[in-house]
């Protein structure tokens, strides 16, 4: 070979990267060592459809919906250099056998054919198979719409079925636990929930029993599925075998609206799907994050959203009148009247308790308010629990590490005892609340409450403190409202509106900024909460120059808290060890 | 040998050659230590500790000994395959798990002669650096696993198996796993993971071939019985001396399992190759039965393809030589001309019909099996298995049309060759050879006017909506 010695072959450019290349479908692509052939396929934008493989769980390869053919060069005879031809590349050899992408790694100089008849005859044979015991029952399934199955038989099924015997019976509408059911006739016995139970939720309920064409996925016996992790096996079911017993026949999935978020329930802050129609929340799923919540998500957080569709929210600012009754006011009468009674009171009368789930906008706002206020009584509630060891953070506050950058504080919480102590002793008269509910983890008692000359709170659920306040403020869920946060890792994320607040209710961040501006005539004006973050990036070292747009939807390291995300740490042992893909 | 005096009415046939099954059926034998010891037993494994393992396997290597459980994979080229800087334990595990339909010959090895097998195993660990090894053993074998504890305990006793054994500094330990009545078991992988302790779902290969990730992701072995037992015979006979018996590339003897349509079916231990299976079937095992001829005949275990025996083949026979046309009656049972017809020589299960038998039953007998013993792991045979199953039970209930012969034989290829492992061919191997052989015979006990039948309540119900109301 005289021009290997003066030009580089691509196996060697490849090789001193790392990569390796291969052909796909007749492109010549380069991929890392190691690469699965199906990620591979991925990178080089060819579909190879796929019902058991996820990259975050072991590979069984027992769908075989994803076989392809593969090719490599011949092995040269003994004593014999390897042929290049012109391109530098090596002939492929076709192998007559189909082999699957999902668990085999590439080779230099390997060919991948994703398309051709040996392709589409297996897939079709698949397809047929995985039919035949299938209820068909699409029309009554909640699964509809997003079911794998469906997807590909449109693509690589038949138009008429050749089965004309009786189908396998199996167990339907199976109770295996609190949050999920089962139908094990829909069950294509891919084995990803067994796999996502054993492997992530380190609680193997699941399992087969039975065996061929009578396989029946069902719970150990003297178990039930009711790990906290249970709904992420309805979210990675490729049919409609699991599905989720709070959202099942709710809603078609293809009316609903996505919207991308985060979750407000723990300072993990598991990025979301939230799913809506009209102003109605559905369902609040994971999305794919590697430095966050990988794709998963606590059952207690993503069902922890009815609260939002309540008949009971608060809709219209309220003012408590002298006989103790609250009466419907206008948004401007409620935020002068609050202003003016603030404006009489010294600065030690006056405190300030947020909410460690308020975004950096609101928080940085308090920050101000407090200035205008000339108080430096300003506290958030802590909420401190234990964590799971997965992603249920021990801080269920989600945005405890954006009040300490924002504040410039080791510790937001450090004034609580100190304004509860002042309220009791009725050194401190004026109270203005937001998001938070003293009665409950604050620490206080009715008759605190009752010193009080003037208590402002936020809510957007009637509450005690809400009763005990002689304005209230409704403010917007989670779901309800812009922002950012900042997660127990030190990634600042962003928080998208679903669906509108109730009307009469307001945006959190314009509250404050209307109480400041009421309070502080000079005070800079903002007309959009973008205008908010501009403030914190020229004020917060750590948000310099932070926009929205480039928060994006997989956020931004803003600094290094030092805590970590346990089921991602074990994710990344996993991957290390070459057990899953990532 | 000519002193080993055998029981009456099983003396071996004067062309089979035993090696193996030398001790079966012998008059004063029993499955004792001290019986064996007293015929030279054990002697080999002391001679065997003092070689290199290195030696052993390229002994074994240069033997040519081809796996008999099924593949005929060369023994000591799969020895050869444990990573050479593996730090991790290695395991040897005999299969023992004999499940293949047609397929009697480990039982007797087990029964009559455990250690012969314990020997040949404590020889392969010793060649391999394996200091645990497993037997497992089917359900189906209780007195085998029990004659089998009682001589891994006398083993044991003797100092045959534990620590430094005779002296050598090799310790070795042997285990008896029971398996719980699945065909899946027999297969290496699924018979790790059953040995595991989990479902027996064969593992994918790649990336889990056993010899580099076997038991608990460990480098390991798995070998049938009978190789197992020919470990010690190469030991005992010289690589060069045992590649005598045979024909190249297809040495040493093997055991035949002849059941069915035959008059005198049995086990017969023969040189592989050296004889036909007109020899066979008409010499050894006494011709058909009076007044029938042979129809067909499957020649390794039920996963075989069928042969029929009045098919002509065009195959180099012996193998390396010019293709000529051979008769049924002229092919030689050994792996390479078996495989060259078209079929394989498997487990060394004969299984033969003569002209009573109705092509449709024998395939829907191997269905049900097949159908029953699916793992359920993988789509193609979980699915493809059963549909199969029910499109023949149809067709012996008279209920099938032609065109279901077609699907039969679309749904085996839709099956070979798309699997986990092996058992895709199995089941789909049988189908498709008999469709291909049988196809006539098959389609005459179908009718055109089953098309139009509903075959079943769902169908029915499906019907309503194709066909015009009233």
């Amino acid at each position: 070979m005289s021009e290997a010695t003066t030009e580089k072959l691509p196996k060697d450019v490849a090789a001193e990267d790392g990569m390796v290349n291969v052909q796909v479908d007749g492109n010549w692509i380069q991929v890392p060592k190691g690469t699965r052939m199906i990620e591979a396929c991925k990178i080089a934008e060819k579909e190879v459809p796929h019902y058991c493989y996820h990259p975050k769980l072991s590979s069984p390869g027992n769908c075989r919906m994803c076989l392809v053919q593969m090719g490599m060069p011949p092995r040269p005879a003994p004593g014999e250099d390897p042929k290049f031809k012109d391109d530098g590349f090596q002939e492929i050899g076709w192998m007559p056998r189909p082999v699957i992408a999902c668990a085999n790694t590439v080779a230099e100089n390997m060919g991948i054919r994703t398309t051709g008849e040996l392709v589409e005859s297996c897939r079709h044979g698949v397809m047929e198979f995985l039919l035949i015991n299938h209820p068909l029952d699409c029309p009554i399934c909640d699964q509809a719409g997003e079911c794998s199955l469906q997807e590909f038989s449109v693509e690589h099924g038949r138009g008429n079925s050749r089965f004309v015997d009786n189908k396998v019976k199996k167990p339907k509408n199976v109770d295996i636990g609190p949050r999920i059911r089962l139908d094990d006739e829909r069950c294509i016995m891919c084995s990803r929930c067994i796999r996502f139970m054993d492997e992530v939720a380190d609680d193997p309920a699941l399992g087969f029993t039975d065996r061929g064409t009578h396989t029946t996925l069902t719970v150990h016996p003297g178990h039930r599925l009711d790990s906290n992790y249970s709904l992420n096996t309805a979210d990675i079911c490729p049919v409609g075998a699991l599905t989720s017993n709070d959202f099942r026949f709710q809603m078609r999935v293809w009316f609903l609206k996505e919207t991308k978020s985060i979750d407000t329930n723990c300072g993990t802050g598991s990025n979301t799907v939230i799913w809506t129609r009209g102003s109605e929340i559905f369902r609040v799923t994971p999305r794919e994050n590697n430095e966050v919540n990988s794709c998963w998500m606590p059952d207690s957080h993503r069902l922890n959203f009815h609260y939002v569709n309540s008949e009971a929210r608060l809709n219209t600012p309220m003012i408590r009148n002298t006989s103790g009754t609250h009466e419907a006011a206008t948004w401007a009468d409620s935020i002068q009247k609050a202003a003016e009674v603030l404006r009489i009171h010294q600065p030690g009368e006056i405190a300030i308790i947020g909410s460690g789930k308020q975004t950096n906008e609101e928080l940085f706002l308090l920050g101000k308010l407090a200035e205008a206020l000339e108080t430096d009584l300003l506290t958030l509630v802590p909420r401190m629990g234990e964590s799971d060891g997965k992603l249920v953070a021990a801080d269920r506050n989600a945005n405890t590490t954006g009040a300490t950058l924002l504040w410039d504080t080791e510790d937001p919480y450090a004034k609580l005892d100190a304004i509860r102590e002042g309220v009791r002793s009725k050194k401190i008269k004026t109270l203005v609340v937001f998001y938070e509910n003293l009665l409950e983890e604050a620490g206080f008692k009715e008759e605190d409450l009752a010193n009080l000359n003037l208590l402002v709170s936020n809510h957007i659920l009637p509450n005690g403190t809400a009763k005990n306040s002689h304005i209230v403020l409704p403010g917007a869920a989670f779901a309800e409202k812009r922002g950012s946060m900042v997660n127990i890792t030190g990634r600042l994320q962003r928080l998208n509106k679903a669906i509108e607040p109730p009307a009469g209710a307001m945006d959190d961040w314009e509250i404050i900024r209307d109480l400041i501006a009421a309070l502080d005539k000079k005070a800079a004006p903002l007309y959009l909460i973008e205008d908010v973050l501009k403030a914190i990036g020229a004020a917060v070292p750590a948000f310099e120059e932070q926009t929205f747009s480039k928060i994006g939807d997989q956020g931004i390291q803003i600094t290094v808290t030092g805590q970590t995300i346990p089921l991602l740490d074990k994710e990344h042992q996993r991957i290390e060890r070459g057990e899953i893909v990532g | 040998m000519s002193d080993i005096q055998y029981i009456d009415g099983k003396q071996p046939h004067q062309r089979e050659h035993r090696l193996i099954f030398k001790n079966i059926d012998r008059v004063g034998w029993n499955p004792s230590l001290d019986t064996y010891r007293n015929d030279g037993g054990y002697k080999q494994l002391k001679d065997a500790l003092k070689w290199e393992p290195k030696a052993i396997t390229n002994e074994v290597k240069k033997s040519g000994l081809r796996g008999r459980g099924g593949a005929g994979f060369p023994t000591g080229v799969k020895w050869g395959f444990i990573p050479p800087n593996n730090t991790k334990p290695v395991y040897l595990i005999c299969n023992a798990d004999e499940s293949e339909p047609g397929t009697f010959k480990d039982r007797y090895i087990l029964h009559q002669d455990p250690h012969q097998l314990i020997e040949g195993m404590v020889i392969s660990c010793f060649a391999v650096g394996a200091h645990l090894a497993y037997i497992y053993i089917r359900e189906e074998f209780p007195e085998a696993a029990e004659i089998l504890e009682r001589a891994l305990e006398e083993a044991r006793n003797a100092n045959l198996l534990g620590d430094n054994i005779l002296g050598s500094g090799f310790n070795c330990q042997i285990h008896i796993h029971r398996g719980a009545g699945a065909y899946i078991c027999g297969e290496e992988t699924g018979l790790i993971e059953s040995l595991e302790g989990k479902r027996p779902y064969p593992r994918i290969k790649p990336p889990y071939f056993p010899a580099a990730m076997g038991l608990y992701m460990c480098p390991t072995i798995v070998n049938n019985v009978e190789s197992l037992c020919h470990v010690k015979h190469i030991i005992q006979m010289g690589a060069e001396e045992y590649a005598k018996l045979g024909t190249p590339r297809n040495t040493g003897t093997r055991i035949v399992c002849v059941s069915g349509d035959v008059k005198k079916p049995g086990y017969f231990e023969i040189q592989v190759g050296k004889m036909t299976m007109g020899e066979l079937l008409n010499d050894v095992c006494g011709g058909p039965k009076d007044g029938r001829k042979f129809k067909a005949v499957i020649p390794g275990g039920s996963s075989a393809k069928i042969l029929r025996c009045d098919e002509k083949f065009n195959v180099s026979c012996p193998p390396g030589t010019e293709k000529r046309e051979i008769s049924f009656e002229e092919i030689p049972l050994d792996f390479d001309t078996l495989a060259a017809c078209g079929t394989m020589a498997g487990s060394g299960g004969v299984i033969v019909m003569d002209d009573s038998r109705k092509m449709s039953w024998v395939l829907n007998n191997l269905n049900k099996f097949y159908a029953h013993e699916s793992c359920g792991q993988c789509t193609p045979c979980r699915e493809g298995s059963t549909w199969m199953r029910k499109i023949t039970d149809r067709l012996v209930a008279g209920k099938a049309s032609p065109s279901d012969i077609d699907t039969l034989n679309s749904i085996a290829y839709q099956i070979d060759g798309k699997t986990v492992c092996a058992f895709g061919e199995a089941c789909s191997w049988p189908v498709e050879a008999m469709v291909d052989k049988f196809r006539a015979e098959l389609v005459s006990e179908t009718s055109e006017d089953n098309e139009s039948i509903a075959h079943s309540a769902e169908s029915e119900a499906q019907r309503r909506f194709l066909q015009p109301q009233g």
